[in-house]
């Protein structure tokens, strides 16, 4: 009996060791040379600042995560391609997701699939990176109620994916959260979140760390109460919701609270900032950004807009609206809050992107995050206690004097604040900020961060709004244009050490796509007429350039492919709030079309048509 | 001129007048409000010879009276009609200053798309609103792409406004420019 189990034994033993030697010679065959990946030297006359050690880099070729990883660089190790041989880049394979509107989604790439998840429906596709052409593996059907699109405030967007431990992770503009198994596409688990009815969205990438998915609804311009909920990775149940409005429970606001500035302390600010009952339709969206720093176990994100846009229906700071949170990601206890626009005046939302750093301020290394904000500061806080270490514009601001650094305050200009039946001219940046979500990426080469944003300015007129649940909750009349020097768009490499730009390329367009960095030297941007760019990291030079059939306001991404080869990827397909003018047909003979748009991208139509097309490019051999 | 020419003209004189009273006139009493409101058709493919539809009688009297197009504007803006279709630019919901109408643009048909709501995220307002307001808010929406005579067209925004008013505005075309259009849409 023994003597049987053995050689059973040892035969299945056997018999693995022939599986696996089989495998080996299989990667072997397919992945000869893995790319050199060069010690990343930073170039003389780097800023100093480099990634935030705490999150370590650990680029294996892959992309998991919207923003790369948890410091959220949006930079790849990667140096098959780079300044000298970019001009090569070709196209490799394209796939169409069949949906013409706004695709702002990131593709992520793990082990040989890519995973996308398209505007509205919310459709899935794996596509098999190891056959040539890339055919699809799988798709996912979430069915979300047509209704949804009616309360999605800036197109039917979606912003991407996560990836962890098999699973893909991902929102339905009809507020569920669904897990599905990466390798065969099967519905793991699914949580509903919210209600249309009541105006509520969901358009963000979640975040996944330690076993929990973080995820957060839009709505800002719906009168929709913002939160932040932590899900269990394994079954879906909500392990933790925060509200960005109302008591200091339903905020997650206990013992452990310690924001850096007085104006942010209190009890029960969130309902004490506000007129009676106000705070229930108070906005606040996590729409936007999540980073994580697993070392103190924070999680960072920002919040959105109050609502409604016209501030005098809204006396009080109108806590938390418009800041930054940082929570502890086991309770979704907050650590420190800090408020960039007290009683917003202009749909400054606060949830673009935090980039963890360690850099040198004052001749100090300092554990930091980096925020090219929405109101047109770039701030530079420190991420353990939400001080501001400083607070640059990095375009033309006439709306704000100044960010007090004693007192953390942001100052209005008192000539730019709204008054119902007055409209204010000349307000910059406008409400859709001097850079709205689309994020910036750093590169350790240069030190420096590369933001894709805007110069737009605004005329304003404020009305009284009335909340009817699940309709906008606005009262403002706005109208975007050109700021100084007539182009709308701008890409600037920003020194953040120093705080200032180094080069800026101005674009006629504005910038509505991510950016996108790489150990080559590169950084990648699309612009909203369809350009793909690589410019030089260093000087801002441009070295190749392709024109996608739709205009661009995706995020670009880099992976090393099954062949080992390095490609770089983007989804092109306008619309997103600007570029709804052109994918939802609109009429921009009324300058308040798409809440402002009218006017400022009444050439988009001839400029750009709709569509939704994946492109992914290589070195041609 | 003739003696019956002259009658002919001074009964063409006292109609212009009429008209033009009719044009401001309010309703001091509520209207006996009919049973149901229109459901139009949402396809123009109709097997065998097309019936025709009859029109809504409320039509050209909503329409062509200032008053009410008035109070349209309001509920336009009260109801929040303009947050999701700006002033007629359009934004979360489609343009309605343009020359097309998924669902049909005649009053019958704005009037059902109000009150049934539409699939791609159009609330009906079945409840909210009375069949008069919406007549109301269906006579504003046909005069932000300038379908209603010029001397009804409201000159200016009830609020600050970045937009045109309607009378400067060239008239746009009804036409049905999805298959779930309806036929008979200009009148
Ligand atoms: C929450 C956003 C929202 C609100 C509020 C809203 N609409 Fe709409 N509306 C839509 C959407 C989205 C559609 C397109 C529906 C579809 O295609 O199925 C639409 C369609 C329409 C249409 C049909 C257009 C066509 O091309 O046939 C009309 C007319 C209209 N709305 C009028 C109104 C009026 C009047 C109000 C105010 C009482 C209003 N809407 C309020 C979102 C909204």
């Amino acid at each position: 009996m023994k003597k049987q189990r053995l050689v059973a034994m040892l035969a299945a033993a056997a018999a693995l060791l022939v599986i696996s030697a089989i495998a080996i010679i299989v990667v072997r065959s397919r992945a000869p040379q893995p790319v050199a990946q060069a010690p990343l030297t930073p170039y003389a006359g780097s800023s100093g600042a480099v990634t935030a050690r705490s999150v370590g880099d650990g680029d294996d070729g892959q992309w998991t995560m919207a923003a790369k990883n948890f410091a959220s660089t949006r930079f790849s190790t990667a140096t098959e391609i780079n300044t000298a041989n970019v001009s090569r880049l070709k196209v490799a394979f394209t796939f169409s997701t069949g949906v013409a509107k706004g695709h702002e989604a990131a593709p992520l790439v793990v082990g040989g699939t890519m995973y996308i998840v398209a505007p509205f429906p919310n459709n899935v596709y794996a596509l098999d990176l190891t056959k040539p052409g890339a055919p699809t593996k799988w798709t996912y059907k979430p069915r979300p109620l047509s209704a949804a699109q009616g309360v999605a405030c800036c197109d039917v967007v979606n912003r991407g994916a996560a990836y962890a431990n098999g699973r893909i992770f991902f929102n339905t503009l009809d507020n569920r959260t669904i897990a599905l198994d990466a390798a065969t596409g099967k519905e793991l688990w699914q949580t509903k979140l919210g209600e249309i009815n009541l105006g509520e969205t969901m358009t963000m990438a979640p975040l996944v760390a330690e076993g929990k998915v973080i995820v957060g609804n839009s709505g800002g311009e719906l009168g929709v109460r913002g939160w932040l909920a932590a899900l269990d990775a394994d079954s879906g149940k909500i392990a933790w919701r925060a509200y960005a409005t109302g008591p200091d429970k339903d905020v997650l606001i206990g013992n452990g609270y310690h924001p850096f500035y007085a104006m942010d302390r209190g009890r029960d600010l969130g309902v004490t900032t506000w007129p009676p009952e106000a705070w229930k339709q108070g906005g606040g969206n996590a729409w936007g950004w999540v980073s994580y720093d697993p070392k103190t176990r924070l999680v960072f994100y920002g919040t959105g807009n109050p609502g409604p846009w016209n501030p005098e229906q809204r006396p009080g700071d109108n806590k938390f609206t418009t800041g930054v949170f940082a929570r502890d990601i086991d309770t979704g206890a907050a650590r420190w809050y800090y408020q960039t626009s007290p009683h917003d005046l202009f749909d400054h939302d606060s949830v673009n992107e935090q980039i963890l750093l360690d850099m040198p301020v004052k001749g100090r290394m300092r554990e930091v995050m980096v925020r090219p904000e929405r109101n047109g500061y770039f701030y530079v806080m420190d991420r353990g206690t939400g001080e501001v270490l400083s607070a640059t514009p990095f375009g033309h601001v006439t709306a704000y004097k100044g960010v007090d650094l004693k007192s953390g305050r942001l100052i209005p200009n008192p000539a730019m604040e709204p008054r119902e039946g007055q409209v204010v001219r000349g307000i910059c940046p406008s409400a859709p900020g001097m850079k709205d979500w689309n994020p910036a990426a750093f590169s350790p080469l240069t030190g420096l961060v590369y933001i894709p944003h805007n110069n737009l300015c605004m005329d304003w007129g404020s009305y009284e709004a009335s909340y009817i649940a699940g309709t906008p909750y606005v009262g403002a009349d706005v109208k975007y244009y050109a700021g100084p020097g007539g182009n709308r768009g701008v890409f600037t490499a920003w020194d953040p050490v120093r705080g200032r730009p180094v080069w800026e390329i101005k674009e006629d367009l504005p910038v509505w796509s991510g950016a996108l960095t790489t150990a080559g030297g590169l950084v990648f941007y699309g612009t909203m007429d369809g350009w793909f760019k690589a410019v030089d990291q260093r000087s801002g030079k441009l070295l190749w350039q392709f024109k996608t059939g739709s205009g661009i306001i995706g995020q670009p991404i880099s992976y090393r492919g099954p062949d080992g080869h390095q490609y770089v990827a983007v989804l092109a397909g306008v619309g997103g709030w600007p570029g709804a003018i052109v994918s939802n047909n609109l009429n921009t003979a009324d300058a308040t079309a798409a809440n402002g748009w009218g006017v400022a991208m009444a050439d988009l139509p001839q400029k750009t048509t709709a569509g939704g097309m994946l492109y992914v490019f290589s070195l041609s051999r | 001129m003739s003696s019956r020419c002259r009658a002919r003209l001074a009964a063409l004189a006292a109609l212009a007048l009429l008209s033009a009273c009719d044009r401001e006139e309010r309703q001091s009493r509520a209207q006996p409000v009919p049973e149901t409101l229109p459901t139009p058709r949402q396809s123009i493919l109709q097997p065998g010879v097309p019936a025709r539809t009859a029109a809504d009688p409320r039509a050209r009297a909503y329409e062509n009276n200032s008053y009410q197009m008035s109070q349209g504007q309001l509920l336009y803006q009260k109801m929040n009609c303009s947050g999701c279709h700006a002033h007629g630019g359009g934004g979360m919901g489609p343009a309605l200053s343009d020359a097309e109408w998924r669902y049909g643009g005649s009053m019958e048909e704005i009037v059902a798309t109000i009150d049934q709501g539409r699939p791609n995220g159009m609330p009906s307002w079945r409840g909210k609103l009375t069949e008069q307001q919406m007549w109301q808010l269906a006579a504003y929406v046909r005069s932000l792409s300038a379908q209603p005579r010029q001397d009804v067209l409201s000159s200016r925004p009830d609020a600050p406004s970045s937009t045109e008013p309607a009378t400067l505005q060239s008239r746009q075309p009804v036409v049905p420019s999805s298959p779930a259009g309806v036929q008979g849409t200009s009148r």
